[in-house]
């Protein structure tokens, strides 16, 4: 988006960190992007300095002081992130949600922007512990239509991937689908 | 120079498709944790290897300056470095530390290897304290490096496939290497891949066949007085060229 025109709607606003790690971020139009790299280049140097790979609660810390220390800068980043992972080691998955103020949180599920006031009841209500992928991706599904349902703003979609013990993947997901408000 | 003479021999050699690098490990003491102790291969990105002979601090101040720079042209022009660029970057590092005042030069002289950002063609770069750099098809350097790298001249053929180049890196530092298998280590480089150490097991079964390929050779010769020039080179192994 750049003022009240949208530039491209299906542009991918997530960063692969590294094998396991997958950064989603949204914000200001540049800063976006600048530190998803920055934090990228910064992660694989760290990487190949001390040959091992940063595990989720690592990268998270990382990318939290790094938010901290621009916050207090002359121009900080006004960026928004939400970070998955899997740990290499214990294959325990991880979910942390970050702001530009540099509060971190790890959480079972999260949102940012606009989207969390018509998603968390959503997900509040559906969610458990042990859901399996298949009932997240359907729980998603009631989320992006919950947004259609109720967002002023017409809505482009989501691009959808998932992270595994195995790395990260695409998932195709059906945009087009048409929700009626009530 | 004198420092990269006495340093452990690293062998590159190109193939086909791969290029493969060979290291001579310093032989560890009794007590000595061998798994843990740093390698003389190291990565300087997912696509660009790099070993050397000579000081090991040095370069571990080295490899940390590519990896730096390697991950910093990442960020400044969304490409991968290429396997010239960062040797390029290399050699002048080193070359500014002859120059400027106050500074010793780097007792290290480098392999550079890997493949280029969606190219298979493979590379291997030397470079050296003064700051010269060069490409090479199969280089030695290090510690008897004159021996090794007249013994790639004899055998190095154009277009190796992966286990004609590991065989002849492994022969190579067999000329120098006495212990045989514990004191070598081998990394490969295949287009699109990361940095691939072939296990103890394997290299030392590679060394176990080059062995009996050897003695084969040398009961034909005692024999028949024939296949003069394999003969010669076959005399080798340990063959200390002045160097020491």
């Amino acid at each position: 988006m750049r003022g009240p025109t949208i530039l491209k709607a299906e542009d991918d606003k997530t960063k692969q960190l590294n094998e396991h790690n997958l950064m989603a971020f949204s914000g200001e139009a540049g800063d976006t992007v600048q530190f998803a790299e920055y934090i990228q280049a910064n992660i694989q140097l760290y990487t190949m300095r001390n040959d091992t790979e940063l595990g989720p609660n690592a990268v998270a810390s990382f990318v939290r002081g790094e938010m901290a220390r621009s916050l207090r800068s002359r121009n900080p980043y006004t960026v928004n992130l939400l970070l998955g992972g899997v740990d290499p080691i214990t294959h325990k998955p991880h979910l942390y949600w970050i702001d530009y103020l540099a509060s971190l949180a790890p959480v079972p599920y999260a949102a940012h922007g606009y989207a969390q006031y018509y998603c968390l009841s959503t997900l509040d209500k559906h969610h458990h512990p042990d859901i399996s992928l298949e009932e997240g991706m359907k729980l998603l599904e009631m989320c992006t239509d919950e947004l259609k349902r109720r967002l002023p703003i017409d809505y482009k979609g989501v691009l959808v991937k998932i992270v595994t013990k195995d790395g990260v993947q695409e998932v195709p997901f059906d945009n087009n689908r048409i929700v009626k408000s009530a | 120079m004198e420092a990269v003479k006495r340093g452990t021999c690293a062998v590159g050699v190109k193939g086909k498709d791969v290029v493969v690098l060979g290291c001579e490990k310093r032989s560890a003491l009794k007590l000595q944790d061998t798994r843990i102790t740093p390698s003389k291969i190291a990565m300087v990105d997912n696509h660009a290897v790099l070993a050397f002979a000579g000081l090991n601090a040095d370069a571990r101040i080295l490899i940390d300056k590519a990896r730096l720079e390697a991950q910093s042209h990442r960020l400044t022009v969304e490409d991968p470095v290429t396997i010239e660029y960062i040797t390029k970057y290399i050699a002048s590092v080193q070359q500014r530390y002859t120059q400027s005042g106050g500074v010793r030069p780097f007792g290290i002289s480098t392999l550079v290897v890997g493949f280029d950002p969606n190219d298979k063609t493979p590379r291997l770069y030397q470079t050296e304290p003064s700051g010269i750099y060069s490409a090479w098809k199969a280089n030695a350097i290090g510690r008897s490096s004159k021996t090794v790298r007249e013994f790639l001249e004899r055998n190095h053929q154009d277009e190796m496939d992966r286990e004609q180049t590991i065989q002849l890196t492994i022969k190579s530092l067999l000329e120098v290497v006495q212990t045989g298998a514990k004191n070598i280590e081998v990394a490969i480089m295949s287009p699109g891949q990361s940095i691939e150490m072939l296990p103890d097991d394997q290299i030392e079964a590679y060394v176990k066949s080059i062995e009996t390929e050897k003695q084969e050779e040398a009961a034909k010769k005692k024999t028949g007085r024939g296949g003069t020039t394999t003969a010669a080179i076959l005399t080798r192994p340990g063959g200390g060229e002045g160097s020491e």
